[in-house]
């Protein structure tokens, strides 16, 4: 059954079929299946840290540190495999430990001390930025036959397209956040926060908890982005990814999540990164584009989507005043 | 009547201080199962609380609470509803994002090999709203349905996480007359379960409609707990106020106005309200009387300048003058008091004296500002003259309780000495008490000389002091009752006129 809460999720599926339409008749090879594996590719990193972001989001927070937090697990990847002979997977295990504790130490910041959202994760931001920094100032190239054994990892489709392993994480963590989001108790305490906060406090959710869960999430999966973002380069650099925690705000929101909270689906950040990749890839096979278009193109988007949030807002509101005070029937 | 058993609860020598007052003062409840025990009190005499201490919302600084038998001491309101005390308040509290169902069960979802199940969820949810009468689609956004079944929601929710105790603060505060007789038969079905119901209002009606017992709180204090089908609302009232309610016979004031002061000659404004003309004289009180939206408000807007006319003009005292905004007005010793205190009056976080002290300072100008301690004396004086219950001045004044603020906002605008003062709804939503004071504050500022236009939406109050009602419909002036033809029938039927 369709409903009109399901409304900002069927805009962006139906931009995105209609983008790749219009794609599509433009260039009939974007149908090709290796168009379709790199955008998968392409955006694995950035569409797990999306993940993340949705949660924050959804709760009516925000999170700035993601994208240095991929630099900073990128550089720290790349040294400890450079000077130590830890196993990668071990590398992988205490990063993804240091940046769930960091997203938590950030979320118990904003719960305890009352803090806005926006400036604790702006001082998370800078605090990674500098860790990696401190790390290595020089871009550091990582050399492990582990790495090369993941980045081998792949399945190829009949007709060229090669599905990598980090396109399948992305994909895998996307299914995991919508069980959460949509399935869990924790998830439905998301929805509540996002939906006042003092509310969901006097109906007995455990704020401290949520709001320090959705943030170690958000930590932990920027993370593993950056795991996924050193499998994509083979290198870790303290200057990459600047800027990244607004691509993936940005794909929040064309996915038709509410920046002040309570509204939206995970899935819907899905398809917000693809339409994203998508408009990339049309201006790569234009060939004659300048790669900014790709930011144009964006912002008018998202102002499209903030206009039709907007509207949806308003619908609902008259709707209500429409409501007949007394009628049990919802019109 | 069981009288001797185990109540479900029983509050005992409940105390709260806050700097400067007791809020509380050895306060005792008892409460029996399958009862609704109605919790009455003026404005400030401690009813939020009493209530705010029992769900642990406050710390209480002494007394003992026994649930069931058992001795308890809630920490925080989600503590207070796990052992069986829910609260329903006045305003909604359940989360409009969310649906109905999920509204329900927040925190308490039914799994299914450890994931939330919807469906179970959603048919959990319809059963139960069966057992409350509503025939509703769970699955279906909370804001898709009326404030009273919004109401219902949260009172199943309530019994459902609480089932012992439920306490509902002010439930029918914005439900109208049908909403009101929905939300009680699920109040006297809760009952026949046997839950104790603690059930507070400013509406004596309904008290006496549905309620068993009433504890009466004055000044912190329990001055009296009865049986209601042995007392009269007036016994009631009497023991709230702590003094007789005078009964309110009001002689009916000769038209004997002095010199006219206002004279508004075909002011108007398309899509607001029709051209009028309206002369208000010195020493009298000009009532508006009308239905919701028939042109009240944008009546006084307009006149005040706080929306402009496109027609007609203003005389004062036989001078033509422009009013094209509130700061003209205010120079022309013009005063409003709006609707809605909350987003047009107070400012929250200033402190009472500077809430008073503003249109003052308003009026006579950024650059000379009123000494420090002129500002006390006249805060002081109207505290006093008011009989505004407050700690300290300078407390914000967002804590007060309504009857209060709406004192505090008179103040303001009496500061000031106005010759001509509108009042627009000046005793929505404050108390029985404060209510009376008001409406002797609106009868003395008359008899001192002053010229005032009040609109309200309570017959019974505009015959008490208007010496004059002008009657609007349809954004339009339909008639004017004088002497003693201003009685509430002559007013509904000036309303209901020529509709038929």
């Amino acid at each position: 059954m369709i409903r009109s809460t399901h409304l900002p999720l069927l805009i962006t599926l139906a931009t995105f079929l209609l983008a790749y339409a219009l794609c599509a008749s433009a260039y009939p090879a974007m149908l090709s299946t290796r168009v379709i594996s790199n955008l998968l590719t392409d955006n694995a990193f950035l569409g797990i840290a999306a993940v993340g972001m949705t949660f924050v989001i959804l709760s009516g927070g925000i999170d700035l540190s993601i994208g240095s937090v991929i630099a900073f697990t990128g550089v720290f990847l790349a040294v400890i495999l450079r000077d130590t002979s830890i196993h990668p997977l071990m590398a992988f295990a205490i990063v993804l430990v240091i940046t769930t504790v960091f997203g938590a130490a950030m979320g118990a910041l904003i719960h305890y001390l009352e803090m806005p959202p926006f400036i604790v994760t702006l001082a998370g931001m800078f605090l990674a930025r500098g860790a990696a920094y401190v790390l290595s100032t020089e871009s550091v190239p990582i050399t492990h036959e582990f790495y090369d054994f993941l980045q081998g990892l792949y399945w190829k489709a009949p007709s060229g397209g090669r599905f990598r392993l980090i396109g399948g994480i992305m994909v895998l963590t996307f299914l995991v956040g919508i069980l959460v989001a949509h399935r869990s108790r924790f998830g439905q305490n998301v929805y509540a926060l996002g939906g006042g906060a003092q509310t969901a406090r006097l109906m007995g959710v455990p704020l401290a908890r949520t709001t320090i869960g959705i943030y170690a999430i958000s930590g932990g999966l920027a993370g593993l982005a950056g795991i996924v973002f050193s499998l994509y380069t083979s290198a870790g650099y303290s200057l990459a990814t600047v800027g990244v925690e607004l691509d993936a705000i940005a794909a929040v929101v064309i996915g038709g999540t509410l920046l002040t909270g309570g509204y939206g689906f995970v899935a819907g950040t899905f398809f917000g990164i693809l339409i994203m990749g998508l408009i990339q890839t049309y201006i790569v096979f234009d060939g004659t584009l300048s790669s900014w278009w790709t930011k144009i193109v964006i912002g008018g988007l998202l102002f499209a989507f903030i206009l039709l949030q907007k509207g949806l807002t308003w619908a609902t509101q008259a709707r209500r005043r429409r409501t007949v005070i007394g009628s049990a029937a919802p019109s | 009547m069981q009288d001797q058993m185990r109540p479900m609860l029983h509050a005992r020598g409940i105390s709260k201080f806050f700097p400067g007052t007791i809020a509380l003062d050895e306060v005792e409840l008892c409460l029996h199962p399958g009862e609704v025990h109605a919790l009455l009190g003026e404005n400030g005499a401690g009813k939020s609380t009493l209530i705010k201490c029992l769900t642990g919302a406050y710390r209480r600084d002494g007394g003992t609470i026994e649930l069931d038998g058992q001795e308890v001491d809630p920490q925080s309101t989600a503590d207070s509803q796990r052992l069986g005390i829910g609260t329903v308040y006045q305003e909604v509290n359940l989360l409009p994002n969310l649906t109905v169902a999920e509204n329900l069960f927040l925190g308490r979802q039914p799994r299914r090999a450890g994931l939330v199940s919807r469906r179970k969820m959603n048919a959990q949810a319809g059963e139960l709203l069966r057992g409350y009468g509503l025939e509703i689609d769970p699955a279906e956004p909370l804001t898709a349905y009326s404030v009273a079944i919004q109401q219902v929601v949260a009172i199943a929710r309530a019994v459902e996480m609480s089932g012992k105790v439920l306490i509902l603060d002010e439930p029918t505060a914005s439900l109208d007359r049908d909403e009101v007789q929905l939300l009680f038969s699920v109040i006297r079905q809760l009952k026949d379960r046997g839950l104790a119901i603690v059930f507070i209002t400013h509406f004596l009606d309904q008290v006496f409609d549905i309620s068993d017992r009433a504890t009466v709180l004055r000044n912190g204090q329990v001055v009296g707990t009865r049986v209601l089908s042995q007392v009269s609302q007036k016994d009631v009232v009497t023991l709230m106020l702590g003094r007789q309610l005078e009964a309110r016979v009001h002689e009916r004031r000769a038209g004997a106005a002095g010199k006219p002061l206002v004279e508004f000659r075909g002011l108007g404004k398309r899509g607001s309200i029709a051209p009028f003309d309206l002369t208000v004289h010195e020493g009298e009180v000009v009532g508006l009387a009308g239905l919701l939206g028939s042109g009240r408000t944008e009546t006084a807007n307009l006149v005040f300048g706080v929306d402009q006319a496109d027609s007609g003009s203003i005389h004062l005292r036989g001078k033509e003058i422009s009013v094209s905004n509130p700061r003209e007005a205010v120079t022309h010793r013009f005063a409003l008091c709006p609707e809605d205190r909350k987003t047009e009056g107070i400012v929250g976080d200033l402190s009472v004296r500077e809430n008073i002290a503003i249109a003052l300072q308003a009026r006579q100008g950024w650059m000379r500002p009123i000494p420090k301690a002129r500002i006390n004396e006249i805060a002081e004086n109207y505290v006093r003259a008011l009989d505004i219950r407050l700690a300290s001045l300078d407390m914000p004044i967002r804590l007060l309780s309504g009857g209060n603020q709406q004192k505090a906002l008179l103040a303001r605008w009496l500061a000031t000495n106005p010759d001509f003062l509108i009042l627009d709804e000046p005793t929505r939503g404050i108390d029985v008490g404060a209510h009376a004071e008001i409406i002797a504050l609106i009868e003395q500022l008359r008899a001192d000389g002053m010229a005032l236009l009040v609109a309200s939406s309570e017959l019974e109050e505009l015959v008490a002091y208007s010496t004059r009602v002008v009657v609007l419909r349809d954004r339009r002036q339909v008639g004017e009752l004088t002497g003693d033809r201003i009685t509430p029938d002559n007013i509904v039927h000036a309303i209901a006129e020529e509709t038929a």
